[in-house]
């Protein structure tokens, strides 16, 4: 088989791989739009919040230790033990449910019936506040994760491409990994909002707000729930993410790779946040091969993944999974 | 009304800034993606200052005072930072940035005031006939550049011929610097350069460590800062491209870059201008005299690190040439002008470094009117995973000035006709 194509067929599985990573965070943004209709800028900043509460609990950190110590003089960091990594995941994740009350309780019930501009421009200085906290409950600096998730070549994978086709094939282990979860991810979501009280009242309220508080569901605990959801996800896609390159500050910017993903795969659709993130990462990643570095100078990635999103927007406004919205006058 | 006039004197005297002080900006950035790498470059800065106010009562018994401004690594915050504290008498800023560096050329130019670019910064400033008021010693990127091909000729019994090395680089006018002297330095040894960028913030970097697993280069040089880095080194030990052939630059070489992947970044290489040494006597003094205390920047727990280090040094430079601008003018209370002299004449010997307390903790060089870029050497260091600490691998190298002196001559020169700038000594 010719070297190029060999090399293209590795790159396009590993774009399929990073696909699910940026789909892992795109899964956050359309699990608040649908049940909401707010674009929460905030969800890069809850993958760091997340991630970084993880660590701290893990590791033993006291919460807001320098604040602490600066107000009253002393000088603790940690209470000295550690936790298993199972356990301090689901703290975290009452951490996060946690949030999401405050959240609905502090902001978006003050903002009930506001414009979606106002409700975005909410969720963009939460983000700013969300960093704010994390930074002072754990500090700045950057963490490193371990849940003991695997990371490294496959060697199965590369021994067996190389028996075929003379050519081992690099495939991540971390990102076998985080393919699992999404799917796990996914078909949990779905039997959720098919098969349980709470799934169905979500979907009515994301269908219709007021038809689903006339028939007695507590939009309330829709959308604490619902931001409940979204904060286990953004703990999900901090952990993968995190796992790669340690929990430090930039993991808010995670985010960035996620909008091409919701414009391609509509801001609605959870199939269409895992189908858009495949999209975008093999397209990126094979136009970063093919074209990106042998004749544009390479990094085209960033900006690539916007062209194809644009692309597709112009022949689907709604993204390809989105719900196409019609109103007559 | 009597009362509210005695209060309106008062606030306008304790507002005014107190002039005799020796004003030192601090351009941190303590938030944001990069804080990782701001923090404890910082404290190092601060701490130092801090110390030579309580042991010393500041410098020539002139009082430092520290004033710190935010920028988050952001180009147009730390021109606002420079902007709102010029007018404090700063003496000296250190922008701790290429982009902010750029803009803060001209202005500073203008203003009369220096800008000590340490190992950052346009590299071409080292001609001190163009720019009159920037410092880039001890050394510069292209010095950097010029530095590892250095090593690596030593790796190869001095021959580079058919080799290959890969530059992985921010994809920024950072991480652009070198490319230019890797070019001019591998026509002349022979060896072949891909350059491979990646975006900011460089979390994703599949597509290049496929590249470099594929071509498999002799060598892997990276330009790289903030989360750029963790990745470049678990994906470098994800391909499996062995550590001992990968060397990062100065800003790719401090623990946080290499804790995160663990016992698979044992034996990555990368630059430094300074030596790492906790046991130093200036380290024993700061923490007793400064962080035990709690006048510290920070919590204390970077002191000795390799960034701490780099502020500390940082501000140990502007210390000397402070005393030296005090020496030249006969005044213990300087100008920004004077403390340009006192750069512009800037020595560092191994017995003053030793009479610090930081033995050998740089390079020996000495500054002139022409040269503001010091010796331009740096060391080679080595991550041992298992003791948790850069170990040095080298001596101070001797970049190579056959190829960076024209380079820097035909940039700076450039620069000058494009700004009406007749290049002379500063008078």
């Amino acid at each position: 088989m010719p070297d190029t194509l060999l090399f293209s067929m590795e790159v396009a599985l590993n774009g399929l791989m990073a696909g699910v990573m940026y789909a892992l965070v795109a899964l956050g943004f359309v699990l608040i739009f649908k049940a909401s209709g707010i674009f929460n800028y905030a969800q890069g900043v809850m993958a760091l919040f997340a991630a970084m509460t993880l660590v701290g609990i893990q590791n033993g950190q006291v919460p807001f230790a320098h604040l602490i110590n600066a107000i009253f003089g002393t000088k603790i960091h940690h209470f000295g033990w550690q936790v298993p990594a199972l356990l301090a995941i689901l703290l975290t994740v009452l951490v996060m449910a946690v949030f999401a009350w405050a959240v609905n309780r502090f902001v978006f019930s003050k903002l009930v019936n506001q414009e979606p501009i106002i409700l975005f421009m909410a969720t963009i200085g939460l983000a700013f506040f969300l960093e704010g906290v994390a930074d002072l409950m754990w500090g700045s600096e950057i963490k490193t994760l371990d849940v003991g998730l695997p990371q490294g070549i496959n060697t199965w994978i590369d021994e067996t491409t190389l028996n075929a086709f003379g050519y081992g094939f690099f495939i991540d282990n971390l990102d076998i990994v985080a393919t699992i979860i999404a799917a796990l991810l996914v078909v949990g979501l779905v039997l959720f909002s098919q098969y349980t009280k709470q799934g169905r009242a979500l979907r009515a309220v994301a269908d219709d707000h007021q038809a689903a508080l006339s028939v007695g569901i507590s939009l309330n605990f829709i959308w604490v729930l619902v931001w409940s959801i979204a904060g286990f996800v953004a703990l999900v896609a901090g952990i993968m993410w995190g796992a790669k390159s340690g929990v430090q500050f930039s993991l808010s910017l995670i985010a960035l790779k996620a909008l091409p993903v919701l414009m391609l795969g509509g801001f609605t659709s959870i199939p269409g946040a895992i189908v858009g993130g495949l999209i975008i990462g093999v397209g990126e990643k094979l136009f970063e091969f093919l074209i990106g570095q042998p004749y544009l100078g390479g990094a085209t990635e960033n900006w690539f993944a916007y062209v194809l999103a644009l692309l597709f927007l112009v022949f689907r406004p709604q993204g390809l999974f989105g719900e196409k919205i019609i109103e007559r006058v | 009304m009597k009362k509210l006039g005695t209060l309106t004197v008062g606030a306008i005297i304790a507002a005014a800034p107190a002039m005799a002080d020796l004003v030192i900006p601090d351009l941190s950035y303590r938030t944001g993606p990069y804080a990782a790498g701001g923090i404890p470059f910082s404290d190092g800065y601060q701490d130092y200052f801090t110390l030579l106010n309580e042991r010393d009562g500041g410098i020539g018994g002139e009082p430092i005072r520290l004033i710190e401004c935010e920028t988050g690594y952001n180009t147009e915050k730390g021109v606002e930072c420079y902007e709102s504290t010029k007018g404090e008498g700063a003496l000296v800023y250190q922008p701790l940035s290429t982009g902010i560096t750029y803009q803060l050329i001209p202005k500073a130019q203008a203003d009369g005031i220096p800008l000590h670019t340490m190992g950052y910064g346009r590299t071409s400033a080292r001609n001190g006939e163009v720019f009159n008021n920037v410092f880039n010693y001890p050394a510069n990127y292209w010095d950097a550049a010029s530095v590892a091909v250095n090593y690596l000729l030593d790796q190869n019994e001095g021959s580079l011929d058919g080799k290959t090395i890969a530059l992985v680089y921010h994809n920024s006018a950072y991480g652009k610097e070198p490319i230019r002297t890797l070019q001019a330095l591998g026509e002349k040894h022979g060896f072949s350069l891909t350059e491979i960028a990646v975006d900011h913030p460089g979390q994703e970097q599949k597509s290049q460590w496929l590249q470099i697993r594929r071509e498999r280069p002799d060598y892997v040089l990276m330009w790289g800062w903030g989360v750029m880095n963790q990745v470049a080194i678990q994906e470098a030990a994800n391909v499996r491209y062995p550590m001992e052939q990968f060397i990062g630059n100065w800003w790719a070489g401090a623990e946080h870059d290499v804790t995160p992947a663990g016992a698979a970044a044992d034996g990555y290489l990368s630059l430094n201008m300074n030596t790492i040494n906790p046991d130093a006597p200036i380290f024993e003094e700061i923490r007793t005299t400064v962080i035990e205390p709690g006048l510290g920047a920070g919590a204390g727990d970077n002191v000795g690190k390799v960034l701490y280090t780099r502020g500390m040094y940082a501000a140990m430079l502007a210390a000397e040439a402070i005393a030296k601008a005090q020496e030249i003018h006969g005044t213990s209370d300087i100008t920004p002008e004077q403390m340009r002299d006192g750069m512009a004449a800037l020595e560092m010997t191994e017995a003053r470094m030793e009479e610090l307390g930081a033995p050998n903790i740089g390079p020996v060089f000495a500054v002139s009117c022409q040269n503001h870029g010091g010796s331009g050497e740096a060391l080679v260091q080595r991550w041992n995973a298992s003791a948790g600490a850069f170990e040095p691998l080298t001596d101070f190298i001797t970049p190579d000035t056959s190829v960076i002196d024209p380079l820097v001559e035909e940039d700076s020169l450039a620069y000058a006709a494009e700004n009406n700038i007749t290049p002379g000594c500063a008078e």
